[in-house]
C-alpha cells in the first residue's frame, strides 16, 4: 500500500489505489469496461488525473491517449478536482425561457468565478448542465444531490448560506 | 396488492416532486399514520412522477383517488387525522382551476380527464420498487405469452401491424426494425434500449424508468425473444440517478422471479439486461454514437451504413429502441394490435407522451393520442400561457426540431404533419413560448446547445454551426448586416445536406424555422437594431418614464455604474456625446419628456445615460413604481 | 467477386460488390474530392468533401463510405453537390491559418489543392480560434495542431495500423483536437518515431522534423568533411518528388544531386547493409549452434526497436545486437574512413538520408556514439533531400548518373533489397545458405518471403536443417505477431521485423503518395536494381571483405562488437508507481 510520510510525521496510508484495483477486477472481464471503469475512478478520487487515467489504460491495454480522448470527450468527466460542492445550473431548454441564464448570471458574480471555474476557497465549483428531466419546475439547479426548482437570482445567496 | 390495507396513499415519488420535497412529506406521514395507529391499515407508496410535476409534491389517497397538490410536511397531521381518519378531504390541498373551482377527484382535473395512458399506464399508480405490484397489473403477462404462444415471426408481425412507430425521434417502423434484426446473419445479436434521453426538456423517457421499469425490462425481453437476442443494454444518461437506482433494483428483483437471466418460464429462452451509464454527451443519442460509447470509446457517430441492426455492438446485429417504443409493447401484445392500430391517426398510431414546459400554466407529462392538435394540448391539458399571456409559438423536437407558430395551433401533432411544418416530433420535449420570448435569440440557444454537443468529427456539424451561432451572435449583438439571413439559409440547408449524423443533419432546424415563421424579427435585429421582444442584451434599453417617476432617485443610487443623471439627453446631445444613445431611444425620450412630470417639481428629472448603462436591470428592480421600462 | 451496375452522372458502370461509389467513380475516370480517405488508412466519412447525390436519398451522402447497389443513381457534379463541397471546405478553412507560404506543405498541401480546385475565392464566414503552441518535442515529428483539420488519418494510422496509439482524438466539437495522451509533446510518450502519420497527413499539421538548416550549415562550414550516406529505399522514390513516376529508379541522379549539393563524399547505406548481413548472419548461426536465444528478431528497423522496447520488452533478448545498417555506417565512417583518411572523428559531419522519421531517433541514441562523437550528425528523409535539391535549383529530372565514391559505395544486390519488407530476410538467407551448406545457391531469389502480405512465413531447406522464417511488417502486424509468440520458445528460428507497412520503401520519410499500388512500383525498382547487380550476396561484397580484412578482422570481432552492435532496454510507458508516490505526497502536504 504506497504510504507517504506527512510533514507533521505522521505515516498516510493511501488505499485508493487498492480499490482502483479492485473497482478494474470487477469490470475488467466485460467488454467495453472503460467508462464504467472511468466512473468508479472519478467518485473514488474525485477526479481523473493522469495518474488514474494511465492506471486504468494499461490495466485494459488501451493506450493512455485514448483514454484521455474518452475522458475529455464525455462532460461529466473532470480531470481536475472539483469544489466541495458542485452547482448545476441547468441551461436545458424549459429552464432557459424560464430564465436560467439569469441564474448563471448571479451566481457568477455572487461566486466570482466563471463557469466550470472553483471558488477560491474550494467550496464551489459552477457548472451548467442540459435538462435535469426536472423542467416541470424550472428554472432549475442543483447542488450536490438537492435540485432547487423556481430559483429565483436573488434568492441564490441564501441557498448559499445552506452550504457555508 | 394490499387486500389487507383500507386505504392507500400515493406519494408521487418522482424527480420533480424529489426536489420539491416529497420524502419529508412522506417521511412525515409515515410518523404520523404511526402515531395515530394507521400504520397497519393505511399502505404509503412510493410511485413514479404522475404528471403534474409543476404542482409537486403530489399525491393521491385512494379508494376515493382525492388528489392532493404542494404538500408540505406540516400537511401530513391533516391529512391522517381529517381525511384518513374523519374522511373529509383537506380542502386548501385540493386542486383549485384558474377560475378558483375546487376539484377533488384526479380524474376530473382537465390536466388529467383528457389524457390517455398506455406508455404510463402504470406511472404513478404502482410503486416501482415493487414486482408484484407490476405483475398484480399484468405485469410479464405478455413475455409470458411470447414465451409460450407465439413464435418470434408473430411477435414482429404483431408489432409490424400494430403500426407503432420509434418514440426516440425519427419515428421509424419499430416492427420493420425488429425485422432486420430477425433476419441479421451475425452472432450474437444485441438489444438495446436507448435511455439517453438528451434533449434539454424533455424527461418522459425517465418518467417511465423511475415509474414503471419493468415495462422496460419486459418489452426488452420480448424484443430478444423476437430477433433472436440474449442479451440486452439499456444506456441512460448519468444525469438519471434515480432511474438509474430504481432500474437497478428492478432489473434485480426480475433476476430473483425468473423473468430475467437463464430459462425464463422454463421456455428454455435466457436474456441477461445490463445498465450502461452515459456520462454526459447529447450525441451519444444518436444510435451509433450509443453503441460506441457502450463498447467503451469516444462518442462519435458513424456512417450507416452499415446499419445497427446489421452491424451493430461489436459489429454484430442490434436492435435499437427508445424506452417509450419498448413501453407500448407489452399492452401491445397483450390487447392485440387492432386495439393499438385503433389509437391515432392513419400514419401515426398509439399515443404520445409529451413533457409540456415553458411558459404553460400546467406543466409536466402528458399522453395524448396521436393526432390531437396543439390547441389542446396548450390550452385544454396545459391550461394556457402562463400569467395569461399571449402564445407565441411551441418548440416540438428540441434541438433538432422547430417550432411551430401561433397561425398553425390547430396542428393536429403526428409524425409527419410536424415535419412538413418544418419542426419535427423528436422526443416530445414541447417547449411553450409566449411573447416574451425572443426567437432569434431561441434559435441561437438551441445552436449554442448543438454547438457545444457536436462531437466534432465532420466539418459541416463542427464549423457549421460554429459558423451559423457566429452570424446569429451578431445579429442579437447588434451587429447583424444585411444578407445575413440569406447566409444563415445557405449554411443551413448545406448543413442539412452534408453533415454525417442526425446531430448535424437537424442542428440547423431552429434556426431555419424561426426565420420561416419570425423573419420579421430577425429583420427587426439587423434593420432596427431591435430586439421585439426585449431579450437580446445588447438590443435592449432602460428609459425611465417620465410620467410615472416620483424622482425619489433609488435607481441613482442602485446603478452600479453611475449611468443615471440629472441631465436630459438633449444637453447631452448638445454636448456632443452619447449622440447614439440619444438617438436609439428618440422616441421614448421625446415622450416621457412631454408628459407632465408626476412628483415634485423642486427635484431634477433623472435620465439614463445610454452611454454607460450596462443594461444590468438592476434600476428597473429597484424602482417601487414601475417607472422604468425595458424595451 | 459479384458485380453491380450503377450508374454515374448518367453513364452505366458495373462495380464490384462491397465496393464503394468513390471508388466505383474513379474506376471510371470521375474524380470525386476527398480529404479524410487515404487508401492507406481507409474511409472514415469524417469530412463529407467527397459528398455526392444518390437518388432517393435525403441527404448527400460521403462517396468514400456509402457501398454501391445495383441500380443505384449518382451524380457526383450536379449544382448542389458543386455548393455542398465548396460550403464545407470554406467551412473548414474560415479557421486554418493562413500561413501557406511559411508552411512545410506548401505547394504539395491536399487542402491547398482542395481549395484551389473547388474555386474557393472569398471568405465568407472567416473567424479566430484561439492558437496552440506546436509541438517540438520529438527529434522525429513536428505537430503543429492549428494546421490540423481533424481528418483523423494520423490517428487510424498511429492506432490501428501501427498499433502504437500515441495520439488519439480529445475533447469534443469545436474543441476536438489530436493530442497524445494528457496533451504532451508527442515525443514524451510512447511514439516510436515511425512518421506513418507524417505520410497520411493531408496538410502541415504533422511533418518531419526538419534537419536541412543544420545539413546546410556544415556544407558552408570548410571546416568539416561532410559525407553522407544514402538508403536503398530512397532511390525507388525520390523521383516522384520531381514528378517522375513511381517505380522510377534515380540512383545515378540522386549520386550526381549529392555531389552537386557539396557532399565530400557520397557513400551507399547498402554497404552496410552488406555488412549487417555478415554481423548478423555470423549472430544468427552461433545462436543456432550454441542455443542462443531464438527466434532471432532482425534490428534494423529503428521504429521496430523503439516499438518492441516499449510494448514487448520480454522480446529484447531476441533481437540481434547489430546496429541498422545506418548506425555501422556511421561508426565505420567515423572509425575507418576517418583513419584512411586521417581525420578527427569530430572534423567529419556525417549525414544519413533515409527513408525514415525513425532514424532521426535513432542517430541520437545514446549508444550510438562507437567513434566517441555521435556517430551519425543529422538525418534527412527522402522529402527533405528533395527540398534541398530543390532549393539548390538543381534540375534532378535531367541530371546525368553518377557513381557512389569508394570505399564504402560498393554494394550488392542483398543490400539493395533491404528497403522492401524480405529484403532482409532474403539478403540474409543468401548468405546463411551458403555459408551453411557451403554449396553455391542455384536460385538466388526467395520469392516465398516477397510480397506484401502482413506476415510471411517460409521454410528453407539449408543441407540437413530446415530453417523456419518468419517476415512481419506494420507494428500492428508486430504486435499481432508477438502476442502468438513466447519468447524462448516458437517455431521460427529467425523473423525480419520492419516498423513501416511495407517496409522502408513506405518509410515515414519518404514522398507523400495517395496512390494505392505505390508500394509495389517502389519494390520493383529494388528488385530490378538487385537484378542489374554483379554481385548480389553480401558476403561476396568486396569492399565489405575489405573492410574486415584491414580493420575489423571478422565478424563478430571484438572490433565488430564495439563498433558495430549495440544494446537495448525497457522504456517505461509510464510512471504510474512514481506517480502515485507523488499523489499520496500531495495528499499529505494538502
Ligand atoms: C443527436 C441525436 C440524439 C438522439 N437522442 C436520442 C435520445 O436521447 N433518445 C432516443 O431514444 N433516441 C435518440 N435519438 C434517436 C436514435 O438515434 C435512434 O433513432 C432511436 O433510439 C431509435 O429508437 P426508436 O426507433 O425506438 O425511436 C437521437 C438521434 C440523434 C441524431
Ligand atoms: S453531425 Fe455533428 S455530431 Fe454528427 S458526426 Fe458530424 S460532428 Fe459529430
Ligand atoms: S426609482 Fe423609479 S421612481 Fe425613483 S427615481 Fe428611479 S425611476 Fe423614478
Ligand atoms: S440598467 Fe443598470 S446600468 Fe443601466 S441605468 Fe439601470 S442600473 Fe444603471
Ligand atoms: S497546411 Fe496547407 S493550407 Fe494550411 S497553411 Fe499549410 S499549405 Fe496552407
Ligand atoms: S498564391 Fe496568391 S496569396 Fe499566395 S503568394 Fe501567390 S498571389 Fe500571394
Ligand atoms: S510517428 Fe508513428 S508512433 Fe509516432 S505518432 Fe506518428 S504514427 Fe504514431
Ligand atoms: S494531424 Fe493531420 S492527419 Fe492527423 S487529423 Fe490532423 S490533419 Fe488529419
Ligand atoms: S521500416 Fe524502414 S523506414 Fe520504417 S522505421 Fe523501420 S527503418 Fe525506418
Ligand atoms: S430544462 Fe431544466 S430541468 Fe429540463
Ligand atoms: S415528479 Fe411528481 S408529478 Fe412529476
Ligand atoms: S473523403 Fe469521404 S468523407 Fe472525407
Amino acid at each position: 500500500m504506497p504510504t507517504a510520510t506527512c510533514r507533521c510525521g505522521e505515516t498516510i496510508v493511501d488505499d485508493r489505489w487498492e480499490k482502483l484495483d479492485e473497482i478494474i477486477e470487477k469490470h475488467r472481464a466485460k467488454q467495453g469496461a472503460l467508462i464504467p471503469i472511468l466512473h468508479e475512478a472519478q467518485e473514488l478520487f474525485g477526479c481523473l488525473s493522469e495518474d488514474v487515467q494511465l492506471k486504468v489504460a494499461h490495466a485494459l491495454g488501451i493506450s493512455p491517449a485514448e483514454v484521455y480522448g474518452v475522458a475529455t470527450f464525455y462532460s461529466f468527466f473532470t480531470l481536475k478536482p472539483r469544489g466541495k460542492h458542485k452547482i448545476a445550473v441547468c441551461l436545458g431548454t424549459a429552464c432557459y425561457v424560464r430564465g436560467a441564464s439569469e441564474l448563471v448570471r448571479a451566481l457568477k458574480e455572487e461566486l466570482g468565478v466563471e463557469v466550470n471555474g472553483t471558488t477560491k476557497d474550494g467550496r464551489f465549483t459552477l457548472e451548467v448542465v442540459r435538462c435535469l428531466g426536472a423542467c416541470g419546475l424550472a428554472p432549475v439547479m442543483m447542488i450536490g444531490d438537492n435540485v432547487y426548482g423556481r430559483v429565483k437570482p436573488e434568492k441564490i445567496p441564501e441557498i448559499l448560506k445552506e452550504y457555508q | 396488492m394490499g387486500v389487507l390495507y383500507r386505504a392507500h396513499v400515493l406519494v408521487c415519488g418522482g424527480a420533480g416532486c424529489v426536489s420539491s420535497g416529497c420524502r419529508a412529506v412522506q417521511e412525515a406521514l409515515k410518523s404520523e399514520l404511526a402515531k395515530q395507529g394507521l400504520d397497519k391499515e393505511i399502505k404509503v407508496v412510493e410511485t413514479g412522477c404522475m404528471g403534474s410535476c409543476d404542482l409537486g409534491p403530489v399525491m393521491v389517497v385512494y379508494p376515493e383517488g382525492v388528489f392532493y397538490r404542494k404538500v408540505r410536511p406540516e400537511d401530513a397531521r391533516d391529512i391522517v387525522q381529517e381525511h384518513l381518519l374523519k374522511g373529509r378531504p383537506v380542502e386548501r390541498l385540493l386542486y383549485h382551476t384558474s377560475q378558483r373551482e375546487i376539484i377533488q377527484q384526479m380524474e376530473d382535473i382537465d390536466f388529467f380527464a383528457k389524457q390517455r395512458k398506455v406508455v404510463l399506464r402504470n406511472c404513478g399508480i404502482i410503486d416501482p420498487e415493487d414486482i408484484t405490484e407490476y405483475i398484480a397489473r399484468d405485469g410479464y403477462e405478455a413475455l409470458a405469452r411470447v414465451l409460450t404462444e407465439m413464435t418470434p415471426e408473430e411477435v414482429i408481425d404483431v408489432v409490424k401491424k400494430s403500426g407503432l412507430r420509434g418514440r426516440g425521434g425519427a419515428g421509424f417502423p419499430t416492427g420493420l426494425k425488429w425485422e432486420f434484426c430477425a433476419k441479421a446473419t451475425g452472432r450474437p445479436k444485441y438489444v438495446v434500449c436507448n435511455a439517453d434521453e438528451g434533449d434539454p426538456g424533455a424527461f418522459m423517457d425517465r418518467s417511465v424508468l423511475e415509474g414503471d421499469p419493468h415495462s422496460v425490462i419486459e418489452a426488452m425481453a420480448i424484443a430478444g425473444r423476437a430477433i433472436g437476442s440474449n442479451q440486452g443494454f439499456v444506456y441512460v444518461r448519468a444525469e438519471y440517478p434515480l432511474a438509474i437506482q430504481r432500474l437497478k433494483h428492478a432489473i434485480a428483483q426480475a433476476y430473483d422471479y425468473g423473468l430475467l437471466g437463464k430459462d425464463i418460464f422454463g421456455t428454455g429462452f435466457d436474456f441477461d439486461l445490463e445498465i450502461r451509464v452515459g456520462a454526459g454527451a447529447f450525441v451519444c443519442g444518436e444510435e451509433t454514437a450509443l453503441l460506441a460509447s457502450i463498447e467503451g470509446k469516444r462518442g462519435m457517430p458513424r456512417p450507416r451504413p452499415p446499419f445497427p441492426a446489421n452491424e451493430g455492438l461489436w459489429g454484430k446485429p442490434t436492435l435499437i429502441n427508445n424506452v417509450e417504443t419498448y413501453a407500448n409493447i407489452p399492452p401491445i401484445i397483450l390487447n392485440g394490435w387492432e386495439w393499438f392500430a385503433g389509437i391515432g391517426t392513419e400514419k401515426s398510431k398509439g399515443t404520445k407522451v409529451f413533457a409540456l414546459a415553458g411558459k404553460i400554466a400546467n406543466t409536466g407529462l402528458v399522453e395524448v393520442p396521436m393526432g390531437t392538435t396543439l390547441r389542446e394540448i396548450v390550452y385544454d391539458i396545459g391550461g394556457g400561457i402562463l400569467g395569461g399571456k399571449k402564445f407565441k409559438a411551441a418548440q416540438t423536437g428540441g434541438p433538432s426540431g422547430g417550432c411551430i407558430p401561433a397561425e398553425h395551433l390547430d396542428t393536429p401533432m403526428e409524425y409527419d404533419t410536424l415535419v412538413k411544418l418544418g419542426a419535427m416530433m423528436g422526443s416530445g420535449g414541447l417547449i411553450v413560448m409566449d411573447e416574451g420570448t425572443c426567437m432569434v435569440d431561441i434559435a441561437k440557444f438551441f445552436l449554442q446547445f448543438t454547438q457545444d454537443e457536436s462531437c466534432g468529427k465532420c466539418i459541416p456539424c463542427r464549423e457549421g454551426t460554429r459558423a451559423m451561432l457566429d452570424i446569429l451572435t451578431r445579429i442579437t449583438e447588434g451587429r447583424g448586416r444585411e444578407g445575413d439571413i440569406e447566409l444563415l439559409e445557405h449554411l443551413g440547408t448545406t448543413i442539412k445536406d452534408t453533415a454525417l449524423c442526425g446531430l448535424g443533419q437537424t442542428a440547423p432546424n431552429p434556426v431555419l424555422s424561426t426565420i420561416r415563421y419570425f423573419r420579421h424579427e430577425y429583420e427587426a435585429h439587423i434593420r432596427e437594431k431591435r430586439c421585439p421582444a426585449g431579450v437580446c442584451a445588447a438590443l435592449v434599453h432602460y428609459e425611465i418614464l417620465q410620467d410615472k417617476c416620483k424622482r425619489c432617485g433609488l435607481c441613482r443610487r442602485s446603478c452600479p455604474v453611475d449611468a443615471i443623471e440629472e441631465t436630459t439627453e438633449a444637453e447631452l446631445v448638445a454636448a456632443g456625446v452619447g449622440a447614439a444613445g440619444a438617438d436609439m431611444q428618440a422616441a421614448g425620450a421625446s415622450q416621457g419628456a412631454i408628459s407632465q412630470p408626476a412628483s415634485s417639481p423642486k427635484r431634477k428629472p433623472l435620465f439614463i445615460n445610454q452611454e454607460r448603462c450596462i443594461k444590468c436591470g438592476v434600476c428597473m428592480r429597484e424602482c417601487r413604481f414601475q417607472a422604468i421600462n425595458r424595451c | 467477386m459479384a458485380k453491380v451496375k450503377l450508374t454515374i452522372d448518367g453513364r452505366e458502370i458495373e462495380a464490384e460488390q462491397g465496393s464503394t461509389v468513390l471508388e466505383a467513380a474513379r474506376q471510371a475516370g470521375i474524380d470525386i474530392p476527398t480529404l479524410c480517405y487515404h487508401p492507406a488508412v481507409g474511409p472514415s466519412g469524417a469530412c463529407r468533401v467527397c459528398v455526392v447525390e444518390v437518388e432517393r436519398a435525403k441527404t448527400l451522402v460521403a462517396s468514400c463510405v456509402y457501398p454501391v447497389a445495383e441500380g443505384l443513381v449518382v451524380k457526383t457534379n450536379s449544382a448542389r453537390v458543386r455548393n455542398a463541397r465548396k460550403t464545407v471546405v470554406e467551412l473548414l478553412i474560415s479557421t486554418h491559418p493562413q500561413d501557406c507560404l511559411c508552411c512545410d506543405r506548401n505547394g504539395r498541401c491536399e487542402l491547398q489543392a482542395l481549395a484551389n480546385r473547388l474555386g474557393i475565392r472569398t471568405e465568407r464566414f472567416r473567424a479566430q480560434k484561439p492558437q496552440r503552441e506546436p509541438d517540438a518535442s520529438s527529434v522525429s515529428i513536428y505537430r503543429d495542431q492549428n494546421k490540423c483539420v481533424l481528418c483523423g488519418r494520423c490517428v487510424t494510422m498511429c492506432r490501428d495500423i501501427q498499433g502504437v496509439g500515441a495520439i488519439s482524438f480529445a475533447y469534443r466539437g469545436q474543441r476536438t483536437l489530436i493530442s497524445p495522451s494528457f496533451e504532451h509533446g508527442v515525443g514524451e510518450v510512447e511514439c516510436v518515431n515511425c512518421g506513418q502519420c507524417t505520410k497520411v497527413c493531408p496538410v502541415g499539421a504533422i511533418v518531419e522534423k526538419d534537419e536541412t538548416g543544420a545539413v546546410w550549415d556544415a556544407l558552408d562550414n570548410p571546416g568539416l568533411t561532410v559525407v553522407v550516406q544514402v538508403a536503398p529505399a530512397v532511390r525507388a522514390a525520390l523521383g516522384e518528388e520531381f514528378g517522375m513516376a513511381p517505380g522510377t529508379s534515380v540512383t545515378g541522379k540522386l549520386v550526381r544531386a549529392l555531389h552537386m549539393l557539396g557532399f565530400d563524399a557520397v557513400f551507399d547505406t547498402q554497404f552496410s547493409a552488406d555488412l549487417t548481413i555478415m554481423e548478423e548472419g555470423h549472430e544468427f548461426l552461433s545462436r543456432l549452434k550454441s542455443g542462443g536465444k531464438l527466434p532471432l528478431l532482425t534490428s534494423c528497423s529503428p521504429g521496430w526497436i523503439k516499438y518492441c522496447e516499449t510494448f514487448h520488452p520480454e522480446f529484447l533478448d531476441n533481437i540481434s545486437t547489430c546496429k541498422s545498417p545506418q548506425q555501422m555506417m556511421g561508426a565505420v565512417i567515423k572509425s575507418y574512413y576517418a583513419k584512411a583518411k586521417g581525420l578527427k572523428p569530430e572534423n567529419i559531419f556525417s549525414v544519413s538520408v533515409m527513408p525514415c522519421t525513425a532514424k532521426k531517433y535513432e542517430a541520437r541514441r545514446p549508444e550510438m556514439r562507437a567513434s566517441g562523437v555521435q556517430d551519425v550528425d543529422a538525418v534527412l528523409t527522402t522529402r527533405e533531400l528533395a527540398k534541398m535539391i530543390r532549393m539548390a535549383g538543381i534540375d534532378f529530372a535531367n541530371l546525368e548518373d553518377d557513381d557512389f565514391d569508394s570505399p564504402l559505395g560498393e554494394s550488392s544486390g542483398a543490400g539493395t533489397i533491404f528497403g522492401v519488407t524480405g529484403g532482409v530476410m532474403e539478403a540474409a538467407l543468401r548468405s546463411v545458405y551458403e555459408i551453411v551448406t557451403k554449396k553455391p545457391l542455384a536460385d538466388l531469389e526467395f520469392t516465398q518471403v516477397r510480397g506484401f502480405e502482413g506476415v510471411r512465413e517460409a521454410e528453407i531447406a539449408m543441407g540437413s536443417t530446415r530453417v523456419k522464417v518468419a517476415i512481419v511488417h506494420g507494428l500492428g502486424n508486430a504486435g499481432r505477431f508477438l502476442a502468438g509468440l513466447r519468447p524462448g520458445d516458437s517455431p521460427y528460428h529467425f523473423v525480419e521485423v520492419m516498423a513501416c507497412p511495407g517496409g522502408c520503401i513506405m518509410g515515414g520519410g519518404q514522398p507523400l503518395s495517395l496512390e494505392q499500388d505505390v508500394a509495389e512500383k517502389r519494390a520493383s525498382v529494388l528488385y530490378q536494381e538487385d537484378r542489374n547487380k554483379a554481385v548480389r550476396k553480401s558476403h561476396e561484397n568486396i569492399a565489405v571483405r575489405r573492410l574486415y580484412d584491414e580493420f575489423l578482422g571478422k565478424p563478430g570481432s571484438e572490433l565488430a562488437h564495439k563498433l558495430l552492435h549495440t544494446t537495448y532496454g525497457e522504456r517505461a510507458r509510464a510512471r504510474v508507481e512514481e506517480a502515485r508516490r507523488q499523489a499520496v505526497i500531495g495528499a499529505a502536504g494538502a
